[in-house]
């Protein structure tokens, strides 16, 4: 990672302008050019390095959301896992160590879509389902400070 | 509480990012039918309600070499779960930190906090600095690290026409890590 990737990575994670030149804003900060941004984010963005450069956005703006939790025999993890990732609706879903070894994020347009998705889930499974609603945020998404080696 | 039509198409042009181009605007507006200045009108009034928490280069963290994460759950007092939440919230490596239902007699924590790290020990450095800074020192805790990633997109946040005909409407998912 040279100079420039790193300070693009960890310095413009928040207040990118809503300028009409945004990456030549950058590039003045940077003392680089346009294409110099440009052609680095592009590069990190085809390399997985960054996800977008774009909008995080406040969850539950609208519709209903729901982490879930499932505690699934080991020996089905993968194919519940599968079943689950297939809807559409879910948005991560993760192997976590813990007796609920399952987690996910579910999202609909309606609470009753949601509890209707939940109930398919058990009924495809058997397996009961824990349901966790964000009732308060209090984190401030500011970005996260990378640290080099 | 909804976004309108208008902010909806807009939400959706540009959930997957800003092309990366000289005049990003410009190029969403054409899209969606605005100027490149109503374009920027928009986005900023999306900032100033709230509705885009930041708007900047969204790394990815596991490609960059935090390849640990955990989510820390507590179990509070409910008299001291916003206090302590806010506290929390506002420690610099954690990036997610939410108020949820205990289920009784299975789970009994309300507060989550998802921990990020450059390895195991790190995010366990990172717990008990924590619980340190905070004071959760009497406070009920699990550690659940991740394992495998079976499905993770954090860019979708409204459907693409074709199915949002088909199950109505916009959605925003609990943002960033789960």
């Amino acid at each position: 990672m040279n100079t420039l990737e790193k300070r693009l990575l960890n310095d413009f994670q928040r207040d990118l302008s809503p300028s009409p030149t945004p990456f030549a804003d950058m590039a003045e900060e940077l003392g680089v050019t346009e294409e110099d941004v440009i052609g680095v984010l592009r590069t990190l963005t085809e390399r997985g390095v960054v996800s977008r450069v774009g909008p995080v956005f406040r969850p539950q703006r609208c519709g209903a959301s729901c982490l879930v939790a499932m505690t699934v025999p080991e020996t089905r993890l993968e194919a519940v896992a599968e079943l689950v990732s297939a809807f559409p609706e879910v948005n991560h879903n993760y192997e976590r160590e813990h007796r609920f070894n399952l987690w996910f994020v579910i999202t609909a347009d309606t609470e009753d879509h949601l509890q209707a998705l939940l109930q398919h889930i058990e009924w495809q499974t058997g397996l009961a389902t824990l349901s966790l609603p964000m009732q308060a945020e209090y984190h401030i998404d500011l970005g996260f400070p990378l640290q080099w080696d | 509480m909804g976004l309108t039509a208008r902010d909806q198409q807009l939400v959706a042009a540009i959930q997957c990012g800003l092309p990366l181009v000289s005049h990003p605007y410009a190029e969403i507006g054409a899209r969606i039918g605005l100027s490149e200045s109503e374009t920027i009108e928009r986005i900023q009034a999306l900032l100033t309600d709230g509705t885009i928490k930041r708007l900047g280069v969204v790394v990815r963290h596991h490609e960059l070499g935090y390849r640990a994460n955990a989510m820390a759950v507590w179990d509070i007092p409910d008299d001291q779960v916003d206090k302590l939440g806010r506290r929390i919230g506002a420690v610099d490596f954690v990036t997610l930190c939410y108020r949820r239902p205990r289920h009784l007699p299975d789970w009994p924590y309300n507060l989550f906090s998802m921990i990020h790290g450059q390895s195991r020990d790190a995010v366990l450095r990172n717990i008990e600095h924590l619980i340190e800074q905070c004071g959760l020192g009497d406070i009920p805790h699990e550690v659940l690290f991740s394992r495998r990633r079976f499905k993770q997109c954090g860019a979708h946040y409204i459907d693409s026409p074709p199915r949002q005909a088909a199950t109505g409407g916009a959605r925003i998912p609990v943002g960033g890590q789960p």
